[in-house]
């Protein structure tokens, strides 16, 4: 490979086990984790500058895979190469190091700020971790060149999350993952809270993003044609595993798995 | 096609200038304003709007579910059962207002009695519509015999049964047994509609009952709801902010927008040449399978306690005119069964699709 590989995954897996006790039979229906392996030996490049979709329906493991990528859930097995270090034996200092440059972007824009916390503070938190050092008037500007980048102005500052909209508090979301210039960002559904009109907005701010920041993006979703408005590259996850993973026109228009194409299948079209 | 209310039928359902009012700290608002519109029987009328433009709410009034201190007004007037459907019958018509229902009029009691025998609701989120510690049999059971409390526990767990294996739940008895975190999320959705059937209503309201689910599961689920439709010759208001969801399900739609619908008319007319700009914004904003696609609607819905005096799509609106913002335009006829409320409707006559993108 010729290009410039940031994120190197090798046969990623992780098993949630099921624990004995009242709960253990309840566990097994519909929802939660089923025995057996949530992510089942995942392995894929990510190059400078792509972005990765990956699809997949509920319960295929793509979320327990996003988490994996940022260490939020260690894997049982398994390597991952950031930026040219092992990302799953890095410690202290240099797993923090590492953790700043991969940031991530959440579904529900709600759940994922805090709602006691202003603006100022959810998106300057992390300079706080990581960039301690900043006095405060220098954490205020970078604060608010993150939320110009997103299209927020100094007004939002001293409000609160219930204060905005879906889509803005997605804003604010994407501005407290970009303020630490991270180098790869993972969306794990980031737009399936939001409105058609709303979601498009938010697509297109990320594709904007991209451009101007050189980001690096896995976009993680349940639809494909969300997936296929950003992908160059796209993964379907089924069971824990990849079952196709390739170049997005070809994936999206020649797939070569029978689950990709009952995917693209089922997707509710509007008649021309 | 021979379903689309034509005026020649009588209505199953006619709501006329459906106002539901709403206290807030900034004085009352309007989610739902003036909503008029006709359903035969038989026939599913798609209601698309995003998140705020009251289509909810409407579904609600209509079964009497709207939060406790709201105020409304207007008209909800359900065909009473047995009453004669066709306007040629003399005799129905002379017995004038013992044939209909008005829904936003009777007496809670009577609401209760309805809803449920005539009109079924089935919701986005199943998990949170069915009991969690009761079996799916006898949530089914007690649904039938609210309605029919002469009904015996053996025959109504017999029609439990039947209802589930009609929603095309495989293994009806088995899964009559279990408890709802025992089924899947499709599963759930089938349970729910067998439920909601199961005393056999004339309307069935759909609040975004695939939203929740799979894509591949959602085919499923549509597909059943449009079988059992028309097996069972149910009307159906059809609410999603999916268009091609709607392309699937419904005959009519009907496009709201802070409140108001904004757009009604055949499925594929408003489909394939929208006649107000917000329809064919949504259209636009609609995601493809495809890279560089994208077309958002500029700006933002805007909160209901601060309307602008006109129309209210005005401000997003790329064909703004001063008189969009004078006073909300009535909704005018584009054609015989296509109307929009919008000042361009008179002023041309081509759909607002046309105008955009191509050079």
């Amino acid at each position: 490979m010729a290009a410039d590989i940031i994120l190197d995954v090798r046969n990623l897996k992780k098993t949630y086990s099921a624990q004995a006790g009242i709960f253990a039979g309840a566990a097994l229906g519909a929802g939660g984790p089923r025995a057996g392996a949530a992510v089942d030996g995942v392995s894929f490049e990510v190059a400078r500058g792509e972005t990765l979709g990956i699809v997949g329906e509920s319960g295929c493991g793509k979320t327990t895979l996003a988490r994996m990528l940022l260490r939020l859930i260690e894997p049982d097995e398994g390597a991952i190469e950031f930026r040219g270090e092992n990302f799953l034996a890095a410690r202290g200092g240099k797993l923090r190091a590492l953790r700043r440059r991969i940031q991530m972007v959440f579904q529900d824009p709600a759940g994922s700020l805090n709602s006691r916390m202003r603006v100022e503070s959810i998106v300057g938190e992390p300079l706080v971790i990581h960039e301690p050092h900043l006095a405060a008037s220098q954490r205020r500007a970078r604060v608010l060149e993150a939320l110009g980048s997103v299209g927020l102005d100094a007004g939002a500052l001293n409000r609160f999350p219930h204060e905005f909209s879906g889509g803005q508090r997605q804003r604010i979301g994407i501005a407290r993952a970009l303020i630490l210039r991270p180098d790869v960002v993972v969306g794990d559904e980031p737009v399936s809270a939001l409105d058609v009109s709303v979601g498009a907005q938010i697509l297109e701010l990320l594709i904007r993003l991209q451009s101007e920041l050189n980001l690096t993006y896995i976009f993680i979703s349940h639809t494909l044609p969300v997936v296929a408005q950003l992908a160059t590259r796209v993964a379907v996850m089924r069971a824990g595993k990849f079952v196709e993973i390739g170049d997005a026109a070809k994936v999206l228009s020649h797939p070569e798995n029978a689950y990709t194409q009952a995917l693209l299948d089922a997707v509710p079209e509007i008649p021309a | 096609m021979n379903s689309h209310y034509d005026g020649t039928m009588s209505a199953l359902l006619e709501v006329r200038d459906l106002t539901i009012e709403l206290p807030t700290e900034r004085g009352w608002v309007r989610p739902v304003n003036g909503v008029s519109f006709e359903l035969a029987e038989g026939e599913t009328l798609g209601v698309v709007g995003e998140s705020g433009s009251g289509k909810t709410m409407l579904a609600l009034a209509l079964m009497g579910l709207e939060p406790p201190g709201a105020r409304r007004s207007g008209n909800a007037l359900l065909r009473a059962r047995g009453a004669a459907s066709n306007n040629g019958n003399a005799a129905a018509n002379l017995s004038g207002a013992n044939d209909t229902i008005d829904l936003l009029a009777i007496p809670g009691r009577e609401m209760r009695a309805l809803r449920g025998r005539d009109i079924a609701m089935i919701f986005q989120e199943p998990m949170t519509a069915l009991n969690p510690v009761m079996r799916i049999g006898a949530q089914i059971e007690e649904a039938i015999r609210v309605h029919e409390p002469k009904c015996s526990r053996e025959e109504a767990r017999r029609r439990a049964i039947d209802a589930l294996a009609r929603a095309a739940v495989p293994e009806p008895q088995l899964r009559a047994s279990q408890y709802p975190h025992q089924l899947s999320g499709g599963l759930r959705q089938r349970a729910l509609i067998a439920m909601a059937l199961s005393a056999g209503p004339r309307l069935l309201i759909a609040d975004e009952p695939t939203t929740a689910l799979d894509v591949t599961v959602q085919k499923q689920i549509l597909e059943l709801l449009v079988r059992l439709q028309r097996e069972l010759g149910l009307a159906m208001i059809f609410i999603t902010h999916d268009l091609g969801v709607v392309a699937q399900v419904a005959q009519r739609v009907a496009v709201m927008y802070a409140g108001r619908i904004v757009e009604e008319g055949p499925t594929r007319d408003v489909l394939r040449a929208p006649r107000h700009p917000y329809t064919a914004g949504l259209l636009r904003a609609a995601l493809r399978i495809e890279r560089g696609t994208l077309h958002p609607i500029p700006g933002t819905v805007p909160a209901l306690d601060a309307l602008p005096p006109g129309c209210a799509f005005a401000p997003r609106c790329e064909w703004r005119r001063a008189e969009c913002e004078a006073a909300v335009p009535e909704l005018r006829a584009a054609s015989p069964a296509h109307r929009a409320r919008c000042v361009l409707v008179a002023a041309q006559t081509e759909a607002v699709g046309a105008h955009s993108g191509t050079p």
